[in-house]
């Protein structure tokens, strides 16, 4: 007891570094998910394929890969060491962003893709007769309504974002997973850590569950 | 590509034991999630209160808290809990938990949270009219579930099924975590005696998209065959 009380402190300060990845990511990855997502309904066959293979190999293989090719793997390669693509990869910090951007940008692009997929065509073909240009019935019609179709399978998306921020801590950082590592081989008390950061995660699952559980209510027609 | 070479001079051998403990690993970690996701399904479908809670809280807990977080607690309180017992009957010695057995119950637990719901999920699927004619057919209960009640439950349940599968088999590249050589583990001590990080992960990633790839034909054919009848 003395010891969840006691490492609760620096469980929560560490939380804010979760937090903070789990966000930033999520933010980029919308956007790399959407544009992945409009490639993939893309009549010319080369960005089909770029997206399709992208989404495949980012699905098909373990988070821990990903982030360990980035961080270890590119430092190798002299060039990417001499561009100015080294400021971002020889941090951890932007490595484990970059490669939770580009994770869950392909399990999004999925979701918006299927999202996309099932609006009714009647309502393209009404948008068209009312004269709306395409950017028009983009903006307004598809996207809007998109949105609406993706938000539970998304929900568990960012849940799922929550969790895999975990695997920072296998590149140095020090967010709740990292630090209640710490703590559990310095103290060798699993148990409470483990309901301490565990308390913590929850919470934070259950918050987005309801925040989507929210929005799906107000985007609801 | 001498780096993969069979034998002494590459790692090609090593990395290909690695793989075989991969799926070794994630084939038994599903197993164990099978065997706890029958039982906190059946609790889930229960009218007892107090069981529903304990399924709920099951796979509440463990769908919702980081893998890695249950690999530690598993990893570092594993060798605890099995002296403490050891300690009741008189045994004061260190003993470890062998690697193998703890990412397989950890990894098992998680996918036994996934596999929770899935198992949940086709049992409430099935029509109710099936349990009042096998009532009045006098069907015995047993009978019921392994003959009528299974049967159509794997083939609703096997698109999940083999969701979960690809689930656990990329969870256990985290066991790599606590010294179990698998893919990930062998691409690490590769990449640091060899100082060529870039290869291996990028081999290893390619173990996993084949892996992925494979199970995905399986449970293809799997798939058709169990719908043969309809």
């Amino acid at each position: 007891m003395d010891l969840m009380i006691e490492s609760l402190p620096r469980l929560l300060k560490a939380t804010k570094l979760t937090i903070e990845l789990t966000l930033l990511s999520l933010f980029f990855g919308i956007f790399v998910g959407i544009f992945f997502a409009i490639l993939r309904t893309s009549k010319n066959r080369v960005l089909y394929f770029i997206s399709y293979y992208y989404s495949y190999i980012f699905r098909g293989t373990p988070l821990l890969v990903q982030i360990f090719i980035i961080y270890f793997g590119l430092g190798q390669v002299e060039w990417i060491r001499e561009s100015f693509l080294w400021i971002v990869l020889k941090e951890p910090y932007s490595c484990a962003i970059l490669a939770f951007t580009l994770n869950t940008g392909a399990y999004s692009s999925e979701i918006f893709r299927s999202a996309f997929e099932t609006i009714n065509k009647g309502i393209l073909e009404a948008a068209e007769g009312l004269g709306l240009n395409k950017i028009n019935t983009f903006f307004k019609i598809r996207l809007p309504i998109a949105i609406r179709q993706s938000l539970p399978a998304y929900g568990n998306e960012m849940i799922l974002m929550l969790k895999g921020t975990s695997l920072a801590s296998t590149v140095t950082l020090l967010d709740l997973t990292g630090v209640a590592k710490h703590i559990i081989s310095t103290t060798f008390r699993p148990v409470e850590v483990f309901i301490v950061a565990g308390s913590i995660y929850l919470i934070m699952t259950f918050l987005i569950h309801n925040f989507i559980k929210f929005l799906e209510k107000k985007y609801s027609y | 590509m001498g780096l993969l070479a069979y034998g002494d001079t590459g790692w090609g051998d090593e990395l290909f034991f690695a793989t075989l403990m991969t799926i070794a690993v994630a084939a038994a970690a599903l197993l164990i999630g099978f065997f706890l996701a029958a039982i906190f399904a059946s609790f889930k479908l229960s009218k007892i209160r107090v069981l529903n809670l304990i399924g709920s809280f099951y796979t509440t807990v463990f769908r919702g808290v980081p893998e890695l977080l249950v690999i530690y607690l598993f990893f570092f309180g594993g060798s605890g809990a099995v002296m403490y017992v050891a300690r009741i009957f008189g045994y004061d010695g260190y003993i470890e938990v062998n690697a193998f057995l703890t990412g397989a119950i950890s990894i098992g637990i998680i996918s036994g949270a996934y596999s929770t719901e899935v198992f949940r999920g086709a049992i409430q699927s099935i029509n109710k009219g099936q349990f009042e004619a096998s009532q009045v057919l006098g069907f015995k209960k047993k009978i019921y579930y392994y003959k009528i009640i299974i049967p159509q439950m794997l083939r609703l349940a096997l698109p999940n099924i083999s969701n979960v599968w690809q689930i656990t088999l990329k969870d256990t590249s985290l066991i790599s975590v606590t010294g179990l050589v698998e893919i990930m583990r062998m691409s690490y001590i590769a990449a640091g005696s060899t100082r060529d990080p870039l290869f291996f992960y990028s081999f290893a990633a390619v173990l996993y998209l084949f892996l992925t790839f494979l199970s995905m034909k399986l449970f293809n054919k799997l798939e058709k065959h169990y719908s043969k009848g309809y």
